[in-house]
């Protein structure tokens, strides 16, 4: 074996945290993705520009004031103090906080332009077929979505498998809680270490293309059904 | 039974007001140009858009009244959009059934296999929609619709988008939906041809307001609204088949003023038609001629006169309490002396057999 036991922990830990991320993503940004699709609200603007920042700023930018935030002196910090808990910078949930902060216009934005791709016809033609909003939700927009979904939840996840700047910031490096992939690879090159750099980036690179290449192929299944 | 439907609807510059009482059994036809209104009144109904003040009554069920709005998927209605809009990711068969399963058993009234025979989509249950024509594709959407039994069935323009041949391959089954159904229909168009073969009743609409409503062979004929000045202008009779001639090869069909004669068709005595008589193909005499070819002339009163243009006049005829029109020029209407009361003769030179 090749990987060695911190390398493995480190493995565990990325996976844990990109699904956990992927999952809360799904579960906020389905909802929030299916109302800017559809809402007519005129400062809707400033919340896409909102979700779309982690897409320009430096992930260190972001990781400072999460830092700043989540640390004993910001605002979440002390409130999870006053209600009895720690500080959540250089924990594993406020890794997860920053990834799901991270990693969110990669699963909104997916999501927003399959649910706008929908459009209302449908909805309606089911309306009228006695279905009531949530069922129509669930029956008609997202299997109509669902090439959306699989591209969230696959960006959401690679995107979250290889951050390393916010997670540095706010999660430190701390072996068997916080040290992910991105980071022990880090390690491993400064430490001139580079068998292990390369086993564990070899493994990165061919597990995102992987991914990726699934999510294209079946993409184009699912198109090649629509009219 | 009857639907009342009252509506005051604001939209980006456009205003309607609407307030109607219409037969709840046949076709009701919405008839008028292109952004009058036709389908947002279309759509108020359904409940597709709510219109704060409406008010709304189909029979015996109140679905719109003061804050009380009933949202479409509780209303028992169909709805045929103009676009077949089938839902992509479901077969045919799955398409019809997603309605069905949300009917109660108790309020199906219409199986599916019927309506899938009345449409002729048996051959299509396992396709996906993207691989239908679009007349298949129509003719899906109007089975889908009526397959959750509807107490109302809304169609917008079903037919606009196809070709000709789409349109003569979905209009009979239109046309024995008609006739073997009892739902009512409000049906939206602006084709007048369409109007003419299927409707029973029909609100002429203008720039957001009624102009008139009526039975159909009343609005055709009456020459203060625009129906009886379109080049198409004609008078529809519903009549009976009386008899066939086999050695002449004609049928004989009876209606309120008479006997049409017409080239022989396959049709049972007794079975019910619609006929169109073009004013064009109307010509009048004084006296009746027995040396024509012509076969169907009836007794006629000359009801109402109106120009038409610089050299013809529109005539209003009364055959046996039908009204009927007639095109003639303005030399020949002073020539004949006509004028509201005076007998005379029609002569139909062609008759149109609807269904």
């Amino acid at each position: 074996m090749m990987l060695s036991e911190p390398d493995l922990t480190a493995l565990a830990i990325t996976l844990k945290m990109a699904l956990l991320t992927t999952l809360i993503l799904l579960l906020l940004g389905t909802p929030l993705a299916w109302w800017l699709a559809r809402t007519r609200w005129r400062f809707k603007f400033l919340l896409e520009a909102v979700i779309a920042l982690p897409l320009v700023l430096p992930p260190t930018v972001l990781g400072f004031y999460l830092l700043i935030a989540l640390g004993p002196h910001g605002p979440v910090g002390e409130l999870m103090e006053s209600l009895g808990g720690r500080p959540l910078a250089f924990t594993f949930t406020g890794l997860v906080i920053g990834s799901v902060i991270y990693s969110m216009p990669f699963v909104i934005q997916p999501l927003q332009s399959a649910f706008a791709a929908v459009g209302r016809r449908p909805l309606e033609v089911a309306a009228t077929l006695r279905a009531s909003p949530l069922d129509r939700f669930f029956t008609i927009a997202v299997p109509l979505a669902r090439h959306g979904f699989l591209t969230a939840v696959v960006l959401g996840f690679a995107h979250t498998v290889g951050e390393f700047g916010v997670v540095l910031m706010i999660g430190g490096n701390i072996p068997g809680e916080t040290q992910v992939v991105s980071i022990a690879i880090y390690d491993h090159v400064e430490g001139l270490d580079y068998t292990h750099a390369h086993w564990l980036s070899g493994g990165l690179l061919l597990a995102s293309f992987l991914m990726l290449m699934v999510v294209y192929a079946i993409n184009r299944r699912f198109r090649s059904f629509q009219p | 039974m009857t639907i009342e439907a009252r509506f005051h609807i604001e939209k980006a510059g456009f205003t309607q007001d609407v307030d109607l009482c219409l037969p709840a059994r046949g076709i009701t036809a919405l008839f008028g140009p292109s952004g009058c209104g036709k389908t947002t009144l279309l759509r108020a109904i359904a409940g597709l858009e709510r219109h704060a003040g409406g008010f709304l009554k189909v029979g015996d069920m109140t679905w719109q009244e003061g804050n009380r709005f009933i949202p479409p998927h509780r209303r028992p209605l169909g709805y045929v959009f103009q676009e077949a809009s089938l839902f992509a990711h479901l077969t045919v068969r799955c398409n019809l059934e997603y309605g069905i399963k949300r009917v109660p058993k108790s309020a199906r009234r219409i199986s599916l296999q019927q309506t899938i025979e009345l449409l002729g989509i048996g051959h299509l249950l396992d396709r996906k929609p993207g691989l239908l024509s679009g007349g298949e594709r129509q003719r899906v959407a109007i089975a889908r619709a009526l397959a959750v039994s509807p107490r109302l069935l809304l169609m917008d323009e079903p037919l606009t988008g196809l070709d000709l041949a789409s349109k003569q391959e979905i209009l009979p089954y239109l046309e024995s939906l008609h006739d073997e159904l009892e739902i009512p229909v409000i049906y939206v168009s602006h084709v007048l041809e369409e109007i003419t073969r299927m409707a029973d009743y029909l609100v002429l609409l203008e720039a957001g307001r009624v102009v008139a409503t009526g039975a159909i062979h009343e609005m055709l004929t009456r020459l203060d609204l625009p129906l009886a000045h379109d080049s198409d202008a004609s008078a529809i009779f519903e009549a009976t088949v009386a008899g066939n001639d086999k050695d002449y090869h004609l049928t004989y069909l009876d209606f309120a003023g008479g006997q049409f004669t017409v080239i022989r068709k396959e049709l049972p005595v007794g079975s019910a038609v619609r006929l169109r008589v073009a004013a064009r193909d109307v010509s009048l005499t004084l006296e009746h001629q027995s040396d024509t070819s012509i076969l169907n002339i009836f007794p006629a009163t000359v009801d109402e006169i109106i120009p038409e243009g610089k050299a013809h006049v529109t005539v209003r005829l009364m055959v046996g309490g039908i009204s009927m029109l007639a095109s003639v020029t303005l030399k020949s209407a002073s020539v004949l002396d006509l004028h509201p009361g005076k007998s005379v003769y029609a002569q139909v030179k062609s008759v149109a057999l609807l269904s």
